[in-house]
């Protein structure tokens, strides 16, 4: 019952937002909402940690390792958003209309990356998914520049490009789980059939959803749009659309590995990820916008996730699991920091941002500590996550993949820090005194907040947390 | 309702007709200079789509079939069009010469090389069905569908791209019919929504886009390039 409530959430906020209350009644309702939402799924998480199901709606809504793991982030992910938008976009906002629209519209946004985990039906899965590009583009959109309108136009033309590959691939994904004699189409109903299932009609359907939710996860070479659209919305968007929408796009994606009866799919999986990895890598050196730089990382990382979940075995799926979670709560940090750097010098461009540090400290403790964390420097939390992938890597005998993975990750690192060192420590060109710029309490309040689980899990994972990684892996095995 | 194996023939070689014509709209999609135009084709595509369904829904004693084309008839035909009508402006609509990335007798050759990937594709799937009717609808489905992207993606004007993602949504739900006759009416039902959200959304982004840049070309747009920078 839980699970309905933590859907129905947002749609109430969002419900509130439409009505002319003022500016202070919709960012208070989508907070709570937010809020209340994450608690429930907390709730959830540690009910399925504990080895029971949570079951709303037998058969279309139920939740298991894999996707309590997603819903929580997508929560936390969706709070932080929240409380930052509150000072954020009472900067941003040029009228009470523009306002409630970005909160009606970042509600809908919330709710339909909510479905995305805790609906069990294929057929559905694609609309949820459908619905967070459809309810994410006007929001992309929301500055009315011309480089915004030009970003969501190609955000949605890729979006619906992908989604109408991907559709024929579920279409045929059902069709072999009718032809392999199955009863309840689930996620799991297909992993019982998997064996049943004609082997050419599953590839089929693996290629066409992989190349058309490949666009929305943002593989390269169709990553393309990501800079693009993950630039140019407003902060707390992007922190949703890189921190967890890029996710739950692959979240599908992964859902398909354990129906694969093909010979070197690891191999395919690794290629494709690594592709990713290394081409975003030399990609970063070379921005010049520092939300970008961000949004490259984003493409980075989504290949890390899919060259762990290749290295296979508990270890690799561990390992994709733990990449999971850290890129989803360091990622929505960064882009919240990057929020903060905006209001703080007004300018995208990495070459006029110097000494940040003397203009705004928090806004520059954020940025470089972001930078740090998503790097994989430690003790941040993506640190002990590559580790456990490099180590599951050398594990398995993945030797030259894994050394190209670490060499990948190292250019990264380097291109990541290189552009946030010269913003947060460069000398200012021009005034060498200038006035400092005080940050709205809850944008400060945000990135304490966010940055305390990325500390944490650095240096400690709590046992529940184990648990429901240890169970989320066990979704990828065959 | 039994049918003798007349009428099935019948019924199967009007449904291999509704395929070829609905690969033919596909073609004229690719090749047609004018929004009108390319419009009327999509529609015409649809309701190749709509009578395909019709057809197997009997030939194959589905409801669900029956269903799709129901709902296909009144989206698709009717409420696109009127959608589009009413968020883009009409001299986006009447708009005669687009402006294409490539020529377009060389995009009809690329058509071409594409219907043919798309029945290649299809082949090893074939021989694991066991309808005829799989035969026609999977191997066009998968042909239209890519070119429904190609036009997608060479199209620079932003109504005549909508329409060419919407081909390939038809095109998905053209195979589908004959693949699937038991997909439940919730997620067709959804994914009819879906499209309707679609081309509102778009509709809207393309009056903004119309309205604050003033084209509609949006293969012109460029100002996130990133090597144009000095």
């Amino acid at each position: 019952m839980s699970l309905i409530v933590i859907l129905v959430l947002p749609l109430a906020a969002m419900v509130i937002s439409l009505m002319p209350l003022g500016r202070r009644v919709a960012p208070a309702a989508t907070l709570l909402a937010a809020v209340a939402a994450f608690v429930l799924a907390i709730r959830a998480a540690l009910h399925v940690a504990g080895g029971n199901a949570v079951v709303a709606l037998p058969n279309w809504v139920a939740l298991d390792g894999f996707g309590a793991l997603v819903l929580l982030l997508v929560t936390l992910v969706g709070t932080t958003a929240a409380l930052f938008s509150c000072g954020y976009m009472a900067h941003h906002a040029r009228s009470e209309k523009r306002l409630r629209f970005y909160y009606v519209h970042s509600n809908l946004f919330l709710f339909a990356l909510i479905a995305v985990p805790v609906v069990v039906e294929p057929n559905i899965e694609w609309i949820a998914i459908e619905l967070t590009a459809l309810f994410s583009v006007l929001l992309v959109a929301y500055e009315n520049t011309h480089e915004s309108l030009e970003a969501a136009w190609k955000y949605i033309a890729m979006m619906f490009m992908g989604a109408a590959i991907a559709l024929l691939g579920f279409l045929i994904l059902f069709w072999a789980f009718k032809t392999g004699g199955g009863e309840t189409y689930t996620w799991d109903g297909l992993r019982a059939v998997a064996p049943n299932m004609p082997p050419v009609l599953v590839k089929t359907a693996f290629l066409l959803i992989l190349v058309g939710f490949g666009m929305k996860v943002g593989f390269v070479p169709v990553h393309t749009w990501l800079p693009d659209a993950h630039s140019q919305a407003p902060s707390p968007i992007c922190a949703m659309l890189s921190g967890v929408k890029t996710t739950v796009a692959l979240y599908v994606i992964l859902r398909l590995l354990p129906l694969l009866r093909m010979e070197h799919i690891e191999a395919w999986l690794l290629t494709i990820g690594l592709i990713s990895v290394g081409v975003a890598s030399f990609l970063l050196l070379q921005v010049r916008d520092y939300k970008r730089l961000f949004a490259y990382s984003t493409v980075e990382h989504m290949g890390i996730i899919f060259t762990a979940a290749g290295i296979g075995a508990a270890g690799g799926h561990y390992g994709a699991m733990m990449q999971i979670l850290t890129h989803s709560i360091t990622k929505s940090f960064c882009f919240l920091a990057a929020g903060a750097t905006l209001l703080a010098v007004e300018t995208r461009e990495i070459a006029s941002v110097r000494g940040l540090i003397r203009t705004s400290p928090a806004a520059g403790a954020a940025l470089l500590f972001g930078g740090l964390a998503i790097a994989g420097a430690p003790p941040f939390a993506v640190f002990l996550s590559e580790f456990s992938i490099f180590k599951a890597g050398l594990l398995q005998g993945r030797y030259l993949a894994t050394a190209l993975l670490a060499l990948f990750i190292g250019i990264a690192f380097f291109g990541v820090l290189v552009h946030i060192n010269r913003m947060v420590f460069g000398r200012p060109q021009g005034n060498p005194h200038p006035t400092k710029v005080r940050l709205p309490f809850s944008c400060v309040l945000t990135l304490i907040l966010a940055a305390i689980p990325i500390l944490v899990l650095g240096v400690y994972l709590p046992e529940p947390l184990h648990q429901l990684l240890t169970q989320a892996a066990a979704c990828l095995s065959r | 309702m039994n049918l003798n194996s007349e009428t099935v023939a019948l019924l199967g070689n009007l449904n291999a007709l509704a395929g070829g014509l609905f690969l033919l709209c596909t073609f004229g999609m690719v090749a047609t200079r004018q929004v009108q135009g390319c419009l009327r084709l999509f529609i015409a595509q649809a309701l190749f789509l709509v009578l395909s369904a019709f057809l197997l829904s009997g030939l194959l004693h589905s409801r669900h079939v029956f269903a799709v084309g129901i709902i296909n008839l009144i989206s698709k035909p009717f409420l696109v069009p009127w959608l589009l009508r009413r968020t883009v402006r009409s001299e986006v609509y009447s708009r005669r010469e687009i402006d294409q990335l490539i020529n377009i007798p060389a995009s009809l050759l690329i058509a071409l090389a594409l219907a043919i990937g798309g029945f290649f594709l299809a082949s090893p799937l074939l021989r694991v069905a066991d309808g005829p009717y799989v035969a026609v609808n999977l191997p066009i489905g998968l042909a239209c569908l890519l070119l429904g992207g190609y036009t997608a993606s060479v199209r620079r004007e932003a109504v005549p791209l909508l329409l060419g993602l919407l081909a390939m949504e038809n095109a998905a739900f053209f195979a589908g019919v004959a693949i699937v006759p038991e997909l439940p009416l919730i997620a067709e039902l959804a994914i009819a929504f879906d499209v309707l959200m679609l081309s509102f959304i778009v509709g809207l982004l393309t009056r903004t886009i119309h309205e604050h840049i003033g084209t509609t070309e949006v293969g012109a747009l460029t100002a996130l390039k990133e090597e144009t920078k000095p």
